[in-house]
């Protein structure tokens, strides 16, 4: 990035005053963002988002998350245009009225394409090829208040949030983080309300639960004010600390580290075994999803972010579990039913998936990049057209799938079905925890290592004398034997396959996740899994804003659109793609440190030079 | 040893064409045991290719390649390097995210066994070849002084400089294990200081290390130091070959390569 931040408070000199070009490109500037922001308010409004988010409250009576989405984003415009930019280190604009004033156009101008909508919503009628230019999106913007007042209301709405987002800019940086925590942390408190109900109900608390939420959801006002405050003192009083404590965990060494680590995972194991047990059914189906898509996630990850090979097919493996499951424990499958216990099935579902894994490898893993990723997609699709043909309906029963499909039978004690939600998640549990062992140790080994030669440079792997096609095949099987796990699971769990539950869109999902997450990251696609997966929801199953299932992909897509942009590391990067992605600060940080050698004093083509 | 009789490396005919370029035209040659031979030449006389071509990197159109009297025809550019020849490229390409350490790490692939069940039981046998894979790591990396050992080992490769990145290279290479190493110009882009002392340690490779070295270089002081024998190539043929005192006085290398200035500076050095 060669345009730094200023800080705001840091008046500029006045010599360094902005040029009359520079003011002149800020409202340009301005015009352009505002012009966008009114855009994309306009449409969401029209996808049908905010009317359907209008369902679900945040904070009762007050405010629903249909409202959050539209009335954010002028508040994020009018921050964003305060931005300070140094361009030949002048800044562009002096800090103080800038701000206010902008923010304020911005946000207002943001919120005008609104009010335009709400006149146009009056006027015409075009619902014909607009399903949601209906009368309850008009409702919505105007608040029941007519037309006249929509109009007006949105200007008011989108200057107050332009004038709050830029007035953010000039506000001290810990104050700022303060008010930012405190109104995501309502948000996020309000979207998670099933997990913390049930948790607080769970543990016997059902008043407090009662006290924080409301009877149709969102938090009580009381409710909304404790974790705003709770929120705000922790922002203000406990981010030096967490930072302190992170730092003094990550400047440990030797035994006092691995001491750390091993603290930090049976913390977050023993959390994850006793949180099943609070939680209702409802809430551990939801668990036990995440669990499925992080298996998923794990095993695209060694596939993706360490080997570097673009599978976009990756359902296959997903669906050729499940369907080996199912075939040999159903009762009811078509052509051969020896109805294994699941732990054996399971057996061949392992030696099935890896053949399969070679079979699609063996063709697909000497090319490279784009052809790669284009042909891996036509096997995905493949897969899923067997098992769905007439071919080999007599087999897996074509579209009809295999039904009735018993549960897991752990060693006579217990059946562990779709009934059982609680089991289940105990079930993925394991496999999540033999992924994360595999990933683990595998990516700090001979076979970790020549896997990232092979993701950053090919040819040299090659010439290195690592066999790149065995390398990469083996990455290859590993991920769709991990990926076969999860299959296995599913089919036991919901009791039946069909084809068309591995669709494309499964491949998709899960690529999200690892890109999200972090590619290449344990923690992150962990972390990428919970958020995508439990929140908006996977491919056909619900997450707990159950509101957003049918603009999950919308969502996905922005989302993802977003990250690209801000953050192309991902969630939870490993460090080695920060490296990658961020190589100019790092190298820029190293020097500053004094690490980056120039012993040799003489052009340094790639090192230092050309990036002043 | 192989039998002093026994090239360590013989090309025999060797043509590469790329579509009707004759990139390497009829070219006989061979390398012994613990020899250095450099190989000069203007630009696109096809020293790389021949470097590409022996690392089978390209293919060859004909001819053959002998490697300790068997061909290498056919190989992957993994098993020649399993075979024992390695080599570092004109311009340098290391796995600039990868540790330093893990650079070299990553070379000794072809000279190791464990799999993906050594890792995943973490086997005695396991550990051991980590162990191992580090030491001969950082052996190769310490031939180098200190630059790249210490601090530097868990650092990625992308913060070193660009000498620095040229030995790191060569490090690599090293720890394949090969007995024939192929640089492609060691010492472009360096200062006199470095170049000098690389120079010496293309020397203490071959003495302290027993590898036969190849070595492309265009820095004539270089080549002078440190070559028992250059090979001249112009145009995809070989030119001439000999000692550097006879090649840089022949009159067709003078006119194809190395011009007057050489000769005069040579004769003002001596």
């Amino acid at each position: 990035m060669t345009a730094t931040e200023m800080r705001p408070g840091a008046a500029p000199e006045p010599e360094l005053a902005p040029p009359r070009r520079a003011l002149d490109q800020n409202w340009r500037r301005l015009a352009r963002m505002g012009a966008v922001a009114a855009f994309v308010e306009v449409f969401i409004a029209l996808s049908g988002m905010p009317v359907r988010l209008d369902e679900r409250p945040v904070i009762v009576s007050i405010l629903s998350l249909g409202y959050v989405f539209i009335g954010a984003i002028p508040i994020v415009v009018g921050n964003r245009i305060g931005r300070q930019v140094r361009r030949e280190g002048v800044p562009v604009h002096k800090a103080g009225g800038y701000e206010l004033l902008a923010g304020t156009l911005a946000g207002a101008v943001a919120a005008a394409g609104l009010s335009v909508l709400v006149a146009l919503l009056t006027h015409f009628d075009i619902r014909e090829p607009l399903v949601n230019w209906s009368p309850q999106l008009l409702d919505l913007l105007s608040f029941n208040r007519g037309p006249v007042f929509g109009v007006l209301i949105w200007l008011g709405i989108g200057a107050v949030g332009g004038f709050i987002g830029g007035g953010l800019r000039l506000l001290p940086a810990r104050w700022r983080r303060t008010l930012v925590t405190m109104a995501a942390t309502v948000v996020l408190i309000s979207i998670l309300e099933q997990l913390v109900a049930d948790l607080v109900s769970g543990v016997r608390l059902e008043p407090v639960a009662d006290w924080f939420y409301g009877r149709r959801g969102g938090l009580t006002h009381s409710g909304a004010g404790v974790t705003a405050a709770i929120a705000g003192v922790a922002a203000f009083f406990g981010r030096g600390r967490l930072k302190a404590a992170r730092a003094h965990v990550q400047s440990l060494e030797g035994p006092a580290r691995t001491r750390a680590t091993s603290l930090m995972i049976l913390l977050t194991a023993a959390i994850l075994i006793v949180v099943p047990l609070l939680v209702g059914s409802l809430t551990n189906e939801l668990l036990a999803n995440v669990g499925l898509f992080v298996l998923l996630a794990l095993g695209l990850n060694i596939v993706v972010g360490l080997a570097g090979i673009l599978d976009l097919g990756y359902v296959a493996f997903f669906a050729v579990g499940s369907y080996t499951a199912a075939v040999l424990t159903a009762a009811t499958s078509p052509r051969i039913n020896p109805e294994f216990p699941w732990f054996v099935a399971l057996i061949f579902v392992v030696v099935v998936t890896g053949l399969v894994g070679l079979f699609i490898g063996a063709p697909v893993i000497r090319m490279r990049g784009d052809y790669l990723a284009i042909v891996t997609l036509g096997f995905g699709e493949i897969i899923r057209l067997l098992f769905l043909s007439d071919w080999l309906s007599g087999w897996f029963g074509g579209a009809q799938g295999i039904t009735a499909i018993g549960g897991v039978e752990i060693f006579g004690l217990t059946t562990v079905d779709g009934t059982n939600p609680r089991g289940v998640f105990y079930l993925v549990l394991v496999f999540c925890a033999i992924a994360i062992y595999v990933s683990w140790r595998l990516e700090r080994s001979r076979l970790g290592r020549a896997w990232m030669a092979v993701r950053e440079d090919e040819t040299v792997a090659e010439a290195m004398g690592i066999n790149t096609v065995n390398v990469k095949l083996l990455a290859f099987v590993v991920g769709a034997v991990l990926g076969s796990f999860s299959g296995a699971i599913f089919a036991n769990k919901v009791g039946s396959v069909f084809p068309s539950s591995f669709l494309i869109l499964v491949s998709m999902v899960i690529l999200v996740v690892v890109i999200f997450g972090g590619m290449g990251s344990i923690v992150g696609v962990i972390a990428g899994a919970a958020l995508l997966i439990g929140v908006l929801g996977g491919p056909k199953q619900p997450g707990l804003l159950a509101e957003f299932s049918e603009f999950k992909l919308l969502i996905y897509g922005a989302l993802l659109v977003w990250m690209m942009l801000a953050r192309p590391e991902g969630l939870i990067p490993s460090a080695r793609r920060t490296r990658e992605l961020h190589q100019e600060e790092f190298l820029q940080d190293a020097w500053l440190r004094g690490e980056v050698d120039t012993d040799d004093g003489n052009g340094d083509a790639q090192g230092t030079e050309g990036r002043s | 040893m192989n039998g002093s009789s026994v090239p360590l490396l013989e090309i025999r005919d060797l043509s590469i064409e790329f579509g009707g370029l004759k990139a390497v035209n009829g070219l006989n040659m061979e390398v012994n045991d613990g020899e250095i031979v450099s190989v000069i030449g203007p630009n696109g006389a096809g020293k790389t290719t021949l470097f590409n071509a022996i690392s089978a990197m390209v293919p060859i159109t004909s001819g053959d390649i002998l490697f300790e009297s068997s061909s290498l025809l056919g190989l992957d550019a993994n098993q020649v390097t399993a075979r024992g020849i390695a080599r570092t490229f004109q311009n340098v390409r290391l796995f600039t995210n990868m540790t330093i350490l893990e650079n070299v790490m990553v070379a000794q692939h072809c000279r190791t066994r464990q799999g993906a069940f050594g890792a995943l039981l973490y086997t005695r046998a396991f550990r051991r070849e980590e162990d191992e894979i580090r030491a001969r790591g950082e052996e190769a990396l310490s031939f180098f002084g200190s630059r790249l050992v210490g601090f530097r080992l868990n650092q990625p490769a992308s913060v070193l400089s660009y000498a620095n990145r040229r030995r790191l290279e060569i490090a690599r290479a090293m720890a394949t294990q090969p007995k024939l190493l192929l640089l492609d110009e060691p010492v472009a882009g360096m200062n006199p200081v470095e170049s000098a002392e690389l120079t010496r340690l293309i020397g203490r490779l071959r003495d302290e290390w027993g590898f036969a070295i190849i070595f492309i270089e265009h820095d004539m002081s270089v080549v002078r130091e440190v070559s028992d024998r250059v090979i001249v190539l112009n145009h995809g043929e070989l030119l001439t070959e000999g000692l550097y005192a006879d090649v840089s006085v022949d009159p067709r290398v003078v006119e194809a390569y190395l011009g007057q200035e050489t000769i005069v500076e040579d004769a003002i050095k001596s």
